[in-house]
């Protein structure tokens, strides 16, 4: 195993890559995305895990906790777990189709100008129905939510 | 290069990806159980300790409950695997995310076990 | 300076080039030094900094060869994104000044020139040549057979042997900008090329790559394929390898025939005799 020295010499890009998904694409801001809400969602489902546990405390523990998330913040942040977590599933459905090689094409005999094959609108296009699916999804809990 | 694992990463990438797909159906069960009734009612306590004490609901839990724990914690372990790179880094983060893991199913499953007595 | 010995024509358009400058050797920091470029609509970005070693500034590093995208030795980061000097021309980038940085991924040596040790362990790591069970190196010299491949056959992987190792999809990895273990798209799309050719034979191929730090650190952000200037496009290899390792794809490749063919001593005695 190689342990590298961490100094600006080795110019690596760091978190500073990960974190500054403009310029390479629609692919790297699903990288980017699907990492983001992963972490987001996983924070969320430990909290909602401690959060239901208070029922174990009867009623009153129960209720008081709820009070504390049935707030304004609490229903947008709830908007936001239900556009992660659609967004997160969507494009992993993707994702796993792309990683067992499904809809990326075939290799072939490149040619200027050459255009990725596994770069497609194919596969491409799941990335936008995964951001649109998540849009109309934080529409439908809002309306829940914040009931209009 | 490698290093001793019971798993190979092949096999660990199968279960997450496979715990992906069936988190879509069991959480999809779980909301769509939810709302048959309206959002506040949903929420009343006696009403969710109705629900503890039906199997099936209590099998859905436990299932999202495990399925999500498992893809979630080798998700972090994903990340920080990537971030740095040492022995004594590799070896902690796998113990971390395995015990919170193991941790996080145990104190939900506790939740469940103990409102079903309610 | 030298500046003034090219006879410059006022309507000559310019371009502003700036460099980025550091010495490993000299712990003396770094900085950016800018230049005025004459430029017309064919020259490259290589053309220009050569410009700049020629009239302005001659210790500017820079490292290339066959100025057409064919060695791999030009790649720099050109307005942030990784690219060949001199397969990027000034008239397409559409700004006024071209920032030209070393690769990152790749520990700087000096000004624009990065060492590809690392890089190059880790193509060397995937066995990247043919692995027959009963040929040796001493059938292919004594040349008493070949192989027989079809167009289909080597259509699998002629894609990707077209890669010419510039390390641009390595810089551009975001799992490579922060896991140095990580092989990068090159080895691991050089990992398929040979595991899709007949004529290979190893067992090993899936297992090399089937590691902590190894093909399942990519997690498709495509960077790598729209960054390579021959169309190598190293995420499909990467993803085509993936699949045959979660059993998706079934590996039923049909060994390549051997063809004898005279020895390379029988067809020299032949043509000795004939003259
Ligand atoms: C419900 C269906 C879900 C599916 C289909 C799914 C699928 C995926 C896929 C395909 C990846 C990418 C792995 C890779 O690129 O190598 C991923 C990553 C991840 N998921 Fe999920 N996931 C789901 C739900 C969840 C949930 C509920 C959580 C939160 C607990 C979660 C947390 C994560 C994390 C933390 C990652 C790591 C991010 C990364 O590797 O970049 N996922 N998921
Ligand atoms: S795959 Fe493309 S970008 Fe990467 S080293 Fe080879 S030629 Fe360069
Ligand atoms: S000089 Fe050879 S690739 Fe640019």
């Amino acid at each position: 195993m190689t342990e590298i020295e961490r100094s600006s010499r080795n110019n690596l890009e760091g978190i500073g890559g990960w974190l500054n998904p403009s310029r390479y694409g629609w692919e790297r801001i699903s990288y980017w995305f699907q990492r983001l809400t992963g972490v987001f969602l996983l924070i969320y489902f430990i909290g909602h895990v401690y959060e239901t546990s208070t029922i174990v405390n009867g009623q009153n523990a129960w209720e008081s906790f709820l009070e504390l998330t049935q707030t304004g913040w609490g229903h947008l942040f709830l908007i936001m777990v239900i556009g992660a977590s659609t967004f997160h599933s969507a494009n992993g459905i993707r994702l796993i189709f792309t990683h067992v090689g499904i809809g990326l094409g075939t290799p072939g005999r490149p040619d200027y100008p050459y255009s990725p094959a596994s770069l497609n609108y194919r596969q491409k296009s799941g990335i936008w129905i995964a951001l649109i699916l998540a849009a109309a999804a934080m529409f439908y809990g809002f309306n829940v939510l914040f009931g209009v | 290069m490698a290093s001793r694992t019971i798993l190979k990463e092949s096999q660990i990438m199968k279960i997450h990806y496979i715990t992906g797909i069936a988190a879509i159906f069991v959480v999809a069960l779980h909301i769509m159980m939810r709302l048959v009734v309206p959002f506040e009612q949903s929420l009343e306590y006696d009403y969710i300790i109705a629900n503890y004490k039906n199997i099936v609901y209590v099998l859905i839990l436990e299932a999202i409950l495990v399925l999500i724990s498992v893809h979630g914690f080798n998700g972090i372990r994903i990340i920080l695997l990537e971030l740095r790179q040492s022995r004594a880094w590799e070896n902690m983060v796998t113990v971390v995310t395995i015990s919170a893991m193991i941790g996080l199913i145990a104190y939900g499953t506790r939740t469940i076990i103990l409102a079903n007595g309610l | 300076m030298i500046m003034s010995n090219t006879a410059e024509n006022k309507n000559e358009k310019k371009i502003r080039l700036k460099v980025y400058r550091e010495n490993r050797g000299q712990d003396s920091g770094s900085h950016y030094d800018t230049f005025e470029v004459p430029y017309k609509k064919w020259t490259t970005v290589l053309d220009a900094l050569l410009y700049v070693k020629s009239y302005m500034d001659p210790s500017v590093a820079i490292r290339y060869s066959c100025r057409m995208a064919s060695c791999g030795s030009c790649g720099m980061k050109i307005n942030g994104i990784p690219k060949l000097a001199c397969y990027t021309k000034i008239s397409e980038l559409e700004t006024s000044t071209i920032e030209c940085e070393p690769l990152p991924n790749f520990p700087i040596i000096r000004d624009l020139v990065t060492d590809f040790s690392r890089f190059f362990d880790h193509h060397k790591s995937m066995h990247p040549y043919i692995e027959a069970k009963e040929s040796s190196v001493d059938d292919t010299r004594k040349g008493t057979f070949s192989f027989y491949q079809s167009p289909e056959d080597v259509d699998k992987y002629l894609q990707f042997s077209y890669c010419i190792k510039c390390g641009l999809c390595y810089s551009a990895c975001p799992t490579v900008g922060t896991d140095v273990n990580f092989p990068g798209p090159q080895a691991l799309a050089q990992q398929y090329r040979y595991f899709a050719d007949t004529r290979d034979e190893s067992a090993k191929r899936l297992d090399i790559v089937d590691d902590r730090h190894g093909i399942w650190r990519c997690h498709f952000a495509g960077s790598c394929s729209k960054v390579c200037p021959k169309g190598v496009d190293p995420a499909l290899g990467i993803q085509l390898l993936k699949s045959y390792m979660l059993g998706i794809s079934k590996n039923d490749k049909v060994p390549a025939k051997k063809i004898e063919v005279e020895s390379i001593d029988n067809r020299y005695n032949s043509s000795a005799k004939t003259e």
